[in-house]
């Protein structure tokens, strides 16, 4: 694949042969050695290193370094894997693509091939029109630079048909010379490719580009024998499997593969079969086959109805009468359905239950009331009722006062015969189809007759009813749409007995118009199809991809017979009435062969080795062996061990998606956890005034001080608390000055407080207002407690009894002091029924911490520390004050004990020690 | 014109502060830790001076009058003298390096040598003045003390650099006949020094112990790669090619001032004890605590 090696600035390689000086230069300069501060050094002297290791760069280094030099240095001179050859030519291009269903192959390589043409002519500086040929310009091609057309490249699409090379050949002798041709050709001889190419030399040189890949088509699939076939065709002769694919809706209306088959050509062979043999129910799901892995149209086959089988059940009156069977009422049935039809017969009950598409009811007047009903509900959910008259209907009375259900219009009583021995007339013959009439279009044979028939009773709507009429105006054929479905009735008998319309082909014709039966060949004869306007309903496009054909105009049935697939009509399926034909890309007869080109056209292959800039590859080598060669210094250094962790570190954050680097860096709240659960910490509410707030955390950091030196909890350092915003149910305790301008906190925090005073949490709400006013009222504060803790789940209070267990959970205490002493402190109230023992000191309250303390002491001034362990604030005065702040802390030390270990003190077990301390 | 070892009215006030702001915390270190021992009754288990009952004994000729119990006496027809139990206090001094080495810590997350020898000091000063105990530091002039006051000076003491140098050695200025004496400090320096010193105070009939402080990094020696070994102050500097290659004889070398150390110890009836800053500070408490009962009985 190396075409070459080319440098873009060979001078520059020269600089490689400094490289044995600087191996020179580099070997002289050893690592640097690291410093490290090492007590034990007192007992390193005097040692000798075992071995007398050199203190030189070692060899391997020195390569290391040689290498990523020399990469940079070759690197830079701009080294090019496959330097393309230039072409040679002046003057305007005209670059063609074939771009037909069968370039859709390999349209991509195609377009590359174009594209690197394009850049060709970019730097030769030729203007370039480019032309596809399923989509000639009308005149003189547009002409651009070469850059412009490179931009419009990936826009262009093939065309699901084949070029009419004709017409493009008539183009090209319109254009004036010289101008190169540059052809993308897709390597099928396409009549008249030829002409083309004599009109392109004549111009000036001509160079095609073609495909060498193999290219397999899929003719239509055909019914025959019960089983579907499929015809493959291919170019090339080397052997080769395919998979065909029948795709179809599942019964859930889901599109999925419903049938694969292999398919395998044998070495040069160039047809191949694929079998389906499929039962009808999955046959008629059908809706494409398509040749697997294979991009283009012409792998697809569209279905139609020529593999619709319907399900047709025939119900004959005079089913159990001993008949010669060409006289049989369902002979001529049978005889025109059974190609294109699965016939059923039986009772119309059991056939009901098998669900048919067609029901033809062959002179039957009357049916049982319950499969009328039954009937009657077939129709209406689509069924298309079919009914031949005969003696039995002529005789009945049926829908002789009104069109019946089953019957689309009324009818006299016993019907006419004409032409015959004992009647007037001459035998009818059968007028044309009018315009509105399915059947219209078909040629009628001069020797149909009808010599009897029931007739309809004469009646406004019965034009509308008729679609086919005899010579005199008598309807023939009637047709009434019920619910979904509809009811058509043949005025004569299904057999030859009443006319000889069953012995002529019009007969099966008519059939097929109605879509009793289907067309037994994939393409239907243009006659057939002559006046009838069919709609698009999906197409393919050049890749084979159905598509919805939108607002597309209809296509005249002629024109979908037999005219070429173009612009106009695509391949596709079309709709009229009832009825569906498929146009596809390859015909039934179609064959693949190769194109042929003049000796003195050059054929080049798509396949190009693009020129491959190498300068990067070895910048990147150069810079990587550097990383590593900054690594192994690191390591002979000794100081790789410090950055491997770093290192990894760095690795997985790297190797981590985004998702996962959020991963790795902590939330707010993540951290707030982190930190409030390493250790027991007390914490307070933020209030937003500074100076209040520094005083929460100095007297709650005063009182973790004294916890720590008293008592076996050793918390941390005190958090704030934003109400709003952090997690609550960390801390044990909550202490929550009141200021009196505080906020109010929104729901969502007293939802959070409520949750937390529910799970065992406690609050201490601290008024510092020394109860100048009593609770709750007269002071800011107390009139701000009371609006903070309206909305919050508080417990009936009461005033701390004196055998509550605060009093006694670590020191025995009678006051609850902070800087202002009082007792009035209130805690949720004892039960009702708690009743003192005889002879011991407490109630038996054994249950329940209290959620609230409430009292306006100032605790947290008392309890203030500064970082030094002094106190932060005055109590009192001398002595007595002293005492006062340290029955503070004592009352601190029990609280924090009855948050953390609840009433275990109120255990009565305790008693008989604390009543030895109480001294009773 | 300062001289930075010299104080001026304007640093004097900020580096008090600075010294004292490390006074409680140490303090609160070491009663923490010293809170982990209880006080058992430690007597003297002989009679003597003191306040606890020991024992009645018959009055003996030469007996004073004023010893003799006449509540116990009037009960029996001889004379007892009532014995409390010897309660002379013990001195206990403390010596705790401060030399550049001991400020030598190996991680981030380990205490330097120093802050663990002074927590342990205090620690054992707390136990030791809360048992009744005298005690004093071996590098200043002071003779041991008890009572709370003496903590607070030995704390401040403890605070206030001494040893100039790279490495310290026991330098005991005041040793009290028969007092204990405990000295914590990595001796990794002069071993004769230490003998020496160690000897000295044998020689007044101290009995003691040495704890030897060790950062985790000096028992197993990571190092590797091509390094310049300094002490603490930088005086001293060792360089190697191959850093692991020295891990053995460095090993070898420090096993063998371990063993010297021991075999210093067990000649005067000394104890030793080892002790690395990444383990806690209570077992070597207790283990003090435990050793010096021993030396006293």
């Amino acid at each position: 694949m190396i075409a070459g090696l080319a440098f873009a600035m060979p001078l520059l390689l020269s600089a490689l042969i400094a490289l044995p000086v600087l191996w020179w230069i580099l070997r002289a300069v050893p690592p640097a050695p690291i410093r490290r501060r090492f007590p034990g050094v007192a007992l390193l002297l005097g040692l000798k290193d075992d071995d007398s290791q050199t203190d030189k760069t070692p060899w391997w280094l020195l390569v290391l370094r040689m290498a990523a030099l020399a990469a940079a240095i070759i690197g830079f001179s701009g080294p090019i894997l496959n330097p393309q050859a230039e072409r040679a030519g002046t003057g305007p291009l005209l670059i063609v693509m074939d771009s037909s269903w069968a370039a859709a192959r390999d349209w991509s390589a195609q377009l590359d091939r174009t594209a690197l043409l394009l850049d060709e002519a970019s730097r030769a500086g030729r203007p370039v029109a480019l032309v596809q040929l399923t989509d000639l310009p009308v005149g003189d091609p547009t002409v651009q630079a070469a850059n412009a057309w490179a931009a419009r490249l990936p826009l262009l699409m093939p065309a699901p048909f084949a070029p009419d090379m004709l017409a493009a050949a008539r183009w090209a002798g319109g254009l004036s010379a010289p101008v190169e041709t540059w052809w993308i050709a897709d390597g099928l001889d396409h009549p008249g490719r030829a002409d083309l190419t004599d009109a392109l030399m004549a111009l000036g040189p001509v160079s095609v580009f073609e495909g060498a890949r193999d290219l397999v088509a899929l003719r239509p699939p055909r019914f025959e024998d019960g089983v579907v076939r499929a015809d493959l065709i291919r170019l090339g002769d080397a052997p080769l499997a395919v998979d065909v694919i029948a795709h179809g809706l599942d019964p859930a209306g889901i599109a999925r593969d419903l049938a694969r088959v292999p398919v395998r050509f044998e070495a040069g062979a160039t047809l191949a079969e694929a079998e389906f043999d499929l039962p009808p129910e999955l046959r008629n799901r059908i809706t494409r086959f398509e040749i697997a892995g294979l991009r283009g149209a012409g792998g697809v086959a569209l279905t139609d109805d020529a593999l619709q089988r319907r399900k047709v059940a025939l119900i004959s009156g005079g089913a159990a009468d001993e008949q010669q069977s060409l006289l049989s009422p369902l002979h001529y049935l049978r005889q025109a359905l059974a190609p294109s039809a699965d016939l059923i017969e039986g009772a119309l009950g059991d056939m009901l239950m098998a669900s048919p598409d067609v029901i033809i009811l062959v002179d039957i007047a009357t049916l049982a009331p319950e499969e009328e009903a039954a009937l009657i509900a077939w129709v209406a959910r689509g069924g298309l009722l079919v009914r031949f008259a005969g003696p039995r209907l002529a005789a009945s009375d049926v829908a002789r006062d009104a069109a019946g259900p089953l019957m689309p219009v009324r009818l006299r009583a016993g019907g006419r015969s004409v032409g015959g021995a004992m009647s007037w007339g001459e035998p009818k013959a059968l007028s044309p189809f009018a315009d509105t009439s399915p059947f219209f279009g078909l040629a009628i044979p001069a020797d149909v007759t009808v010599t009897a028939q029931v007739m309809a009773q004469p009646d406004p709507e019965l034009a509308a009813r008729s679609i086919a009429t005899l010579s005199d105006g008598t309807p023939l054929v009637t047709r009434l749409a019920q619910g979904q479905g509809s009811v058509v009735l043949f005025h004569v008998t299904a057999n030859a007995d009443w006319s000889t319309l069953p012995l002529s082909g019009l007969f099966v014709q008519m059939l097929e118009r109605l879509a009793i039966s289907t067309r037994p060949a994939a393409t239907p004869a243009a006659v057939d199809l002559v006046g009838t306007l069919w709609s698009p309903q999906q197409v393919l496009d050049g890749f084979g991809h159905l598509r919805d054909a939108g607002n597309r105009p209809g296509v005249d049935g002629a024109d979908l017979a037999a005219a070429p697939l173009s612009a106009d009509l695509l391949p596709g399926l079309y709709a009229a009435d009832d009825r569906r034909i498929a146009r596809n890309v390859i015909g039934a007869e179609t064959v693949l062969v190769p194109a042929d080109w003049p000796a003195l056209v050059p054929v080049e292959g798509l396949e190009v080795i693009a020129p491959t800039e190498l300068m990067a590859g070895f910048l990147s080598a150069a810079l990587i062996l550097l990383l590593v060669d900054a690594l192994a210094a690191l390591w002979l250094a000794g100081r790789l061990s410090g950055l491997v962790r770093g290192a990894g570190v760095l690795v997985v954050a790297l190797a981590l998606p985004q998702g996962g680097q959020a991963q790795a860096v902590l939330s707010p709240a993540d951290e707030l956890a982190l930190l409030a659960t390493s250790d027991v910490r007390l914490a307070y509410v933020i209030t937003g005034d500074v100076t209040l707030d520094e005083m929460s955390r100095a007297g709650l950091q005063g009182l973790s001080n004294t916890l720590y030196q008293r008592t076996s909890v050793e918390p941390g350092a005190p958090m704030g608390v934003t109400l709003e915003t952090d997690e609550l149910s960390f801390f044990p305790l909550l202490y929550w000055p009141i200021a009196p301008d505080q906020p109010l906190p929104s729901a969502a925090a007293y939802r959070r407080l409520n949750d937390y005073l529910r799970s065992g949490g406690m609050i201490i709400f601290d008024t510092r207002d020394a109860h100048l006013g009593g609770l709750g009222s007269g002071t800011p504060e107390g009139r701000r407690l009371r609006a903070l803790a309206a909305a919050l789940d508080i417990p009936p209070l009461e005033p701390i009894p004196p055998d509550h267990v605060l009093t006694r959970t670590f020191y025995l205490l009678q006051d609850f002091p902070g800087r202002h002493p009082g007792r009035d402190i209130w805690v949720e109230a004892a039960p009702a029924d708690a009743e003192q023992v005889e002879g011991m000191p407490f109630r038996n309250l054994n249950d329940g911490v209290t959620p609230v303390l409430i009292g306006g002491n100032d605790w947290a001034a008392a309890w203030a520390q500064d970082a030094a362990g002094r106190p932060s604030y005055p109590v009192g005065r001398g002595a007595t004050g002293d005492r006062q702040r340290e029955i503070a802390l004592r009352f601190g030390v029990n609280l924090v004990m009855h948050v953390l270990s609840g009433n275990y003190k109120s255990d009565q077990v305790h008693v008989p020690a604390l009543l030895d301390r109480l001294g009773q | 014109m300062s001289d930075p070892a010299l104080h001026t009215p304007q640093t004097l006030r900020s580096r008090a502060e600075t010294v004292a702001a490390g006074l409680p915390a140490l303090m609160a270190d070491a009663q923490h830790l010293a809170a982990t021992v209880l006080l058992g009754v430690h007597g003297r288990k002989r009679a003597g001076t003191g306040d606890e009952f020991w024992q009645y004994r018959p009055a003996q000729p030469g007996d004073g009058y004023r010893q003799i119990d006449w509540r116990r006496s009037a009960l029996s027809d001889g004379h007892f003298i009532r014995q409390t139990e010897w309660q002379a206090a013990q001195a206990v001094m403390i010596g705790v390096d401060d030399a550049a080495a001991m400020t030598f810590s190996g991680a981030s997350t380990r205490p330097p040598k120093l802050r663990r020898a002074q927590t342990l000091a205090m620690a054992l000063a707390i136990v030791a003045v809360r048992g009744g105990e005298r005690v004093g530091l071996t590098h200043l002039n002071d003779p041991p003390r008890g009572g709370a006051t003496q903590l607070m000076r030995m704390a401040a003491a403890l605070m206030e650099p001494h040893e100039p140098g790279d490495y310290g050695a026991p330098r005991p200025q005041i040793m009290p006949l028969g007092s204990r004496a405990v000295f914590f400090s990595d001796f990794l320096g002069d071993a004769s020094a230490i003998e020496t010193a160690v000897g000295r105070a044998a020689d007044r009939e101290v009995k003691g112990a040495l704890v030897q402080i060790l950062d985790p990094d000096e028992e197993v020696f990571p190092f590797e790669g091509r390094t310049v070994f300094e002490s603490m102050t930088g005086a001293i500097r060792f360089e190697t090619l191959k850093a692991r290659s020295l891990r053995d004889a460095y090993l070898d070398r420090l096993a063998a001032r371990k063993a010297h150390l021991q075999d210093i110890c067990r000649r005067i009836g000394w104890r030793y004890h080892l002790h690395h800053t990444d383990q806690p500070a209570e077992p070597t408490l207790l283990w003090l605590y435990r050793a010096l009962e021993r030396v006293r009985s």
